[in-house]
């Protein structure tokens, strides 16, 4: 089954590749990874897509714990949580084409951020399964490049899931 | 008053209480050896072989508790190392590598000797660091300390660009470390405390199942306490031999592929294993669906991933094995279990399969039999050496064969299986214990992978004594030929070796050799009557195999005691090729 961890992380030189190095090593699954900073400067957030049975999940968030550079781990898909990605997708855009390809930003609310004679580059932002439909929609009309950010998830409302102030409130060890 | 980042360095090491520090030099590495150079508190130890430093690091660690530090240039002096290294992440032992590097500024252009170390050694080393300020150096090696040793202990790798160890700040070493991503907890959860203890009460065939982690926390003590008190059998894993006394009445020796048949057997038949500090590794477990089928387990560690990873625990407990054990015990005493009587068929099941198939071999030809050495080797040290090994069959032998009461006094490369391991880290061994009774029990194949360290033994006066147990032949892999493929002896055959009593001479050792079982005792007592270090060559049966086995794919309790008689491979060991064990030697 798919589980989507978030991950906290010292924003360390090195600890991205730990990560990555972690999954490739123990020949764990990665869909997707997207990293990004948080409120906190030193600190950054991976959102890891992933694919196990129950006690390899359990291995891959133990795992991601282990590593020292790692401060939180929550396995989101335990969770409610909402989740997202974006794809800027650059499609084939003449004469008729022009209009059906607005058509259909227009039913999945998706823009057009960039024109150019014979180009539209759209910008989709949703769930997977709508970011699958609308690729589907617009490959009759012939796509250029597709670029996609990985999704990325937060725990719903007072849920709580690896947060920057949560983190802080955890106490370590002093030697 | 400003220091250089060597001095800062050597200042770190001294507040760590580092005595001796295992080194080899090179050209980035030359500020640091300067400031060595003057000081009187660190005793170098220089190596012929970065890994050999290593490895003696690890035996310094091991025989001492307290982490081994070796200091290596950059590029080839650094990868030498990562054997080492993987060796010491396997079996969880606390060393710290400092690697020179090349100077910030050349970083990553392919510069002289310029090797990525932390990228080569982020899977196998429990941390690493680069450091690119000397600002930031003493906090970075208060903290390699710390990680190194807290928690399940491993190798922290400390990489120094050769400016930033010229650079000068003020010193000042933190008294404490705070890393709010690392925090190892130590005491078990309460709860499932209490429900091993209800777990322990209502067994009827309990086994403690003792690994290395044993060791690492010195719990050494409880677990006696603990196996006394509630009156429950010990095995110990190869890592954990020492842990448990093994002239114990509740000792049953090791378990595993080629542990005791009467150990395997208690846990196949047990109902309750109680695991302390062991991973449940392949070796140990055999053929992991049928391990064990009817035991509760109750698994006791510090790593939160050993647990649940290989075998589902029914009480995990995440926390140090001497705190654990202590709160356990604590617990135990007060239930009023352990009456002799509660276990008494137990026990006497298990002297029926002690009885079944003792440790034996047949000492009646000429030619010694390596066991027999070994044996002697037990009883000339009153079982009161420490022991460091090589990997192979003579390991395997030595496990059985030589009984450790003492915890720390058995030296051995568990998880890498790493050949090259036992003279070395005899070394480092006899270098933190000078007066102690040091041997080295090496294969004639895994003691010429550093025997270049003989040069370090005679300039350090390490009067180790090191027994090649020679049967001309790769023998753990010859014997996998016999049983697996058709005796194919495809490059195992080592006839073609040098001439060891001559070769210890020309390093300045002593050389001596046994050519027949009635010189085995007078090589050895020689030996012993010798100040120095003195190589032993030790020939034996060649074709002798290491019984009992768990042929690869099997499970623990359909163990194999002899050769197969006739042509060709015998049923079980067909029947484990057939399984689809995975054949490595
Ligand atoms: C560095 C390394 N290379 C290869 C092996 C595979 N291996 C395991 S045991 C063994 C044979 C060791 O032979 P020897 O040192 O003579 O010991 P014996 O088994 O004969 O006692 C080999 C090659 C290993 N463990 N380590
Ligand atoms: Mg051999």
């Amino acid at each position: 089954m798919q589980h989507i961890v978030s991950v906290l992380v010292e924003n360390k030189a090195g600890a991205l590749s730990r990560i990555s190095g972690l999954f490739s090593g123990r020949g764990f699954n990665i869909e997707s990874l997207s990293v990004g900073p948080t409120l906190d400067s030193d600190i950054s957030t991976m959102t890891i897509v992933t694919e196990g049975d129950d006690r390899i999940i359990e291995q891959i968030t133990k795992q991601l714990n282990k590593l020292v550079d790692v401060i939180k781990v929550v396995d989101l898909t335990e969770k409610e949580y909402v989740e997202r990605e974006t794809a800027l997708i650059k499609i084939n855009a003449r004469g008729e084409d022009r209009a059906e390809a607005l058509r259909i930003v227009d039913i999945f609310r998706a823009r057009v951020i960039d024109s150019t004679q014979n180009t539209y580059t759209i910008e989709m932002t949703g769930s997977v399964k709508k970011i699958q439909a609308i690729i589907n929609l617009l490959k009759p009309l012939g796509i250029k490049s597709l670029s996609r950010t990985g999704r990325i998830a937060i725990a719903r409302g007072d849920i709580r899931g690896a947060s920057v102030r949560e983190m802080t409130e955890r106490r370590g060890v002093s030697a | 008053m400003k220091m250089t980042g060597s001095q800062i360095l050597i200042e770190c090491l001294k507040k760590e209480g580092v005595s001796t520090l295992f080194a080899y030099p090179g050209g980035v590495n030359l500020p640091i050896f300067d400031v060595l150079y003057d000081e009187d508190e660190i005793d170098v130890v220089l190596c012929r072989h970065e890994q050999g430093g290593a490895h003696m690091a690890e035996g310094f660690a091991r025989a001492t508790g307290k982490p081994g530090v070796i200091l290596v240039t950059s590029g080839p002096g650094a990868t030498n190392t990562v054997t080492a290294i993987a060796d010491a992440a396997m079996d969880s032992t606390p060393i710290i590598i400092l690697t020179g590097q090349v100077p910030t500024q050349m970083i990553g252009n392919d510069a002289f000797q310029e090797a990525d170390m932390v990228g080569i050694t982020r899977p196998c080393t429990k941390y690493n660091i680069l450091v690119k300020d000397v600002n930031d150096l003493a906090q970075a090696m208060k903290e390699a300390f710390y990680i190194a040793t807290s928690g399940r202990p491993g190798p922290v790798l400390v990489d120094l660009p050769k400016d930033v160890v010229r650079a000068k700040t003020t010193f000042k070493y933190p008294d404490s470390v705070y890393i709010r991503s690392y925090s190892p907890s130590r005491k078990g959860n309460k709860w499932q405390l209490k429900q091993a203890v209800q777990e322990i009460l209502k067994a009827k065939k309990p086994v403690i199942y003792a690994g290395g982690g044993v060791l690492s926390s010195d719990a050494t003590q409880e677990l006696l306490t603990l196996a006394e008190t509630a009156r429950i059998p010990v095995t110990n894993t190869l890592m954990g031999l020492g842990g448990f006394p093994g002239t114990h009445p509740l000792s049953l020796g090791m378990l595993g592929m080629h542990g005791t048949y009467w150990a395997n057997m208690a846990i196949h038949h047990s109902d309750l294993i109680i695991a302390v500090g062991a991973r449940f590794d392949d070796r140990v477990t055999g053929r992991v669906k049928d391990f064990a089928p009817n035991a509760r387990i109750v698994h006791i560690d510090i790593d939160p991933t050993s647990i649940h990873k290989v075998i589902t625990a029914n009480i995990p407990i995440v926390g140090d094995a001497k705190t654990v054990l202590t709160e356990l015990n604590q617990l135990v005493g007060a239930s009023g279990n352990g009456t002799a009587e509660k276990f008494k068929d137990w026990f006497e099941q298990i002297e029926v399969w002690r009885k079944e198939h003792p440790l034996t071999y047949d000492q009646s030809s000429e030619i010694s039999k390596p066991q027999y050495v070994i044996d002697q080797i037990y009883r000339v040290t009153s079982g009161d050496a420490i022991i460091a090994t090589d990997v192979g069959q003579h390991q395997m032998w030595a496990a059985q064969f030589y009984k450790f009461d003492h915890p720390r006094t058995f030296l051995t490369s568990g998880g890498l299986g790493t050949m090259g391991y036992g003279l070395p880290a005899a070394l480092g061994a006899q270098k933190a214990f000078p007066d102690k009774l040091v041997f080295c029990i090496a294969g004639d194949g895994g003691i010429v992978m550093n025997i270049q360290e003989l040069t370090t033994a005679v300039e350090q006066k390490l009067p180790v004594k090191i027994a090649i147990i020679n049967n001309r032949y790769l023998g753990m892999v010859r014997q996998w030929q016999q049983l697996f493929y058709d005796k194919r002896y495809s490059s195992s055959d080592i006839g073609i070796q040098p001439d060891f009593v001559k070769l210890a001479e020309a390093f300045g050792v002593t050389g001596l050799r046994a050519n027949e079982a009635k010189d085995v005792v007078p090589v050895l007592e020689k030996a012993l009557a010798i100040d120095g270090p003195v190589l032993m060559d030790f020939r034996v049966e060649q074709e002798e195999n290491c019984y009992p086995m768990v042929p690869a794919g099997a499970a623990i309790n359909e163990m194999v005691f002899s050769d197969p008689i006739g042509p060709g491979p015998s049923e079980e060991m067909q029947k484990a090729k057939k399984a689809g064990g995975i054949l490595t030697a």
